[in-house]
């Protein structure tokens, strides 16, 4: 029988027809609640003592629209080295956590260095990090150092690295040991073995923590600032002592809050595929 | 007589102080069929693995085509190019489509290439009846149609030995059917063939010889008829009753 010629049965009508009302009634349900939820909230704070104050203090349009050319600057940088380092956590964790998987006594030196770093650099507060490589490192005054933004960049590679790393190297772990066996029994040595069995599925698997790590350097590279160059908040900041308005950081933060919803959005997507894909085993 | 394709002397392998093989001796010539068959823990599946190279052995010796594999000098992975193995658990690779599965091994170790493996690759696919199957992934398998083509992608270096390790046991009974069939096919043409099996009456059919193993040894070695109908040893007896008894063999 075609999947076109079956007519429900009576019950499987009925049955069809109350879930359809369940589910009228969950969205009006929800619908309302919120709807008092948010009146609610909206009463009490507009209806507090300090709201008038508050309101001018943090929510002037006039302020917020004189400094948003200079956080949008400020912003473009945040954008920039987010890209920059991300892509650099990314492949230094990579390599440290393969690092970190080889076997063998050749490979201790190797091995400990890379176990050292991820301890390190995991443990050390990115603060730290920053003020060592921006302001103690060119103090050496060696030939042809990097600006301070680079060396800013570089504090964020290394910190985010050593999280990174060991995301991935969860990942390789998770892989079962019988695919490696089954690779390896193919005639596959143990970098082909990597390369095309083991870190395609270890990747995938770890997608969303990785992402969600990126959401997070996200917020930190702004931190760059503290050496020095403009990002948004510090750009607000300024804006902030001049006008002795808080308005700026409000505009820094949706402007924040806007750039991470695609990240975030991509990161609940990928997190969902994975589930469906494991569901369908 | 010629050199055995497989040659294992004084064979010695302990797991955590449990002794796994103990002084076993096994030789398989060309074109010959040879069955493991045994209790659970008596060794079969750890023998494939060492002789594959998977483990490392304690003792003894294995010899491929009358070479020492088990020297610590030989490369293991030009070793594993000549032999196949088929796992209990097909072991596919679920990110690999059928296709890819099947050419990993072809085009990044013997660096063949890619259009020419995959054509054979379709080929060996299509005699197997998974011809439409080549695009899909794993998971969209049935157990039998993964298990065909893991043999397929054993097959397609062309080893000069396939190990089976237990490869009906993860199946559904009525997919146990066209997986045995496809080795039978694999007799036909010659392959020489080291299996791990439950399946006696499989064994009876299939095998030039059947070995029962017991505390890591082979304690009987002889034709499937002698080994499955007349035992010498008490051990084998022993061990296909409680095989009839749970209905694995028809009596006779």
């Amino acid at each position: 029988m075609k999947l076109t010629d079956h007519h429900p049965s009576p019950i499987a009508r009925e049955r069809a027809g109350y879930r359809k009302r369940q589910t009228v009634r969950s969205v009006l349900v929800a619908a309302a609640s919120t709807g008092v939820l948010g009146t609610l909230l909206v009463l009490a704070v507009t209806g507090s003592p300090g709201w008038e104050r508050v309101r001018q203090s943090f929510l002037d349009p006039r302020i917020g629209r004189e400094a948003l050319p200079e956080i949008l600057t400020g912003l473009w940088l945040n954008v920039r080295l987010l890209f920059f380092c991300a892509l650099g956590a990314l492949a230094l964790g990579l390599l440290v956590a393969v690092l970190r998987t080889l076997r063998g006594p050749v490979f201790f030196p190797v091995r400990a260095l890379a176990a050292g770093y991820t301890y390190t650099f995991r443990g050390l507060p990115l603060i730290i990090v920053i003020y060592v490589l921006t302001l103690g490192v060119p103090g050496l005054r060696l030939q042809g150092m990097p600006p301070v933004l680079i060396l800013g960049g570089i504090a964020l590679v290394l910190t985010y690295g050593g999280y990174l790393a060991e995301v991935f190297r969860a990942g390789i772990e998770s892989i079962h040991p019988s695919q490696l066996a089954a690779a390896r029994s193919l005639g596959l040595t143990y970098r082909q073995t990597m390369r095309h069995v083991v870190l395609p599925q270890a990747v995938r698997r770890v997608a969303p923590p990785l992402l969600n790590d990126v959401v997070a350097l996200q917020k930190d590279v702004g931190l760059v600032s503290l050496a020095g160059p403009i990002d948004a908040v510090r750009a607000a900041q300024i804006a902030t002592a001049e006008s002795f308005n808080y308005t700026p950081y409000i505009v820094a933060g949706v402007l924040f809050v806007l750039l991470a919803i695609p990240l975030i959005a991509v990161t609940d997507w990928v997190t969902l595929r994975a589930a469906r894909r494991q569901a369908a085993r | 007589m010629s050199v055995p394709v497989l040659s294992c002397r004084g064979l010695r392998k302990v797991f955590g102080g449990h002794v796994v093989l103990d002084d076993l001796d096994l030789d398989v010539a060309e074109h010959e069929v040879v069955a493991l068959i045994g209790a659970s823990g008596s060794g079969k599946s750890t023998l494939l693995r060492c002789v594959n190279l998977l483990e490392e052995i304690d003792d003894g010796t294995i010899g491929l085509d009358g070479e020492h594999i088990t020297d610590p000098r030989t490369d293991p992975d030009l070793v594993r190019r000549r032999i196949g193995i088929v796992f209990q658990s097909y072991n596919l690779f679920p990110h690999l489509r059928v296709l890819d599965n099947i050419t990993l091994a072809p085009v990044r170790v013997h660096r063949r290439d890619r259009a020419e493996a995959e054509a054979q690759a379709r080929e060996l696919l299509a005699r197997v009846g998974l011809a439409e199957k080549a695009g899909d992934y794993p998971d969209r398998l049935s157990g039998g149609q993964q298990q065909r083509v893991a043999i397929v992608r054993a097959l397609v270096n062309s080893p000069r030995l396939l190990l089976l390790d237990e490869v009906t046991s993860a199946l559904d009974p009525e997919l146990v059917g066209e997986v045995l069939t496809m080795i039978r096919d694999l007799k036909a043409d010659g392959m020489t063939m080291v299996l791990a099996t439950h399946e006696m009456g499989f064994a009876r059919e299939v095998a030039d010889r059947v070995c029962f193993l017991d505390g890591g040894r082979v304690i009987e070695d002889g034709p499937p008829e002698q080994v499955l109908g007349e035992p010498t040893q008490p051990r084998t007896r022993q061990f296909l009753r409680r095989i009839i008894e749970a209905g694995r063999l028809q009596v006779g």
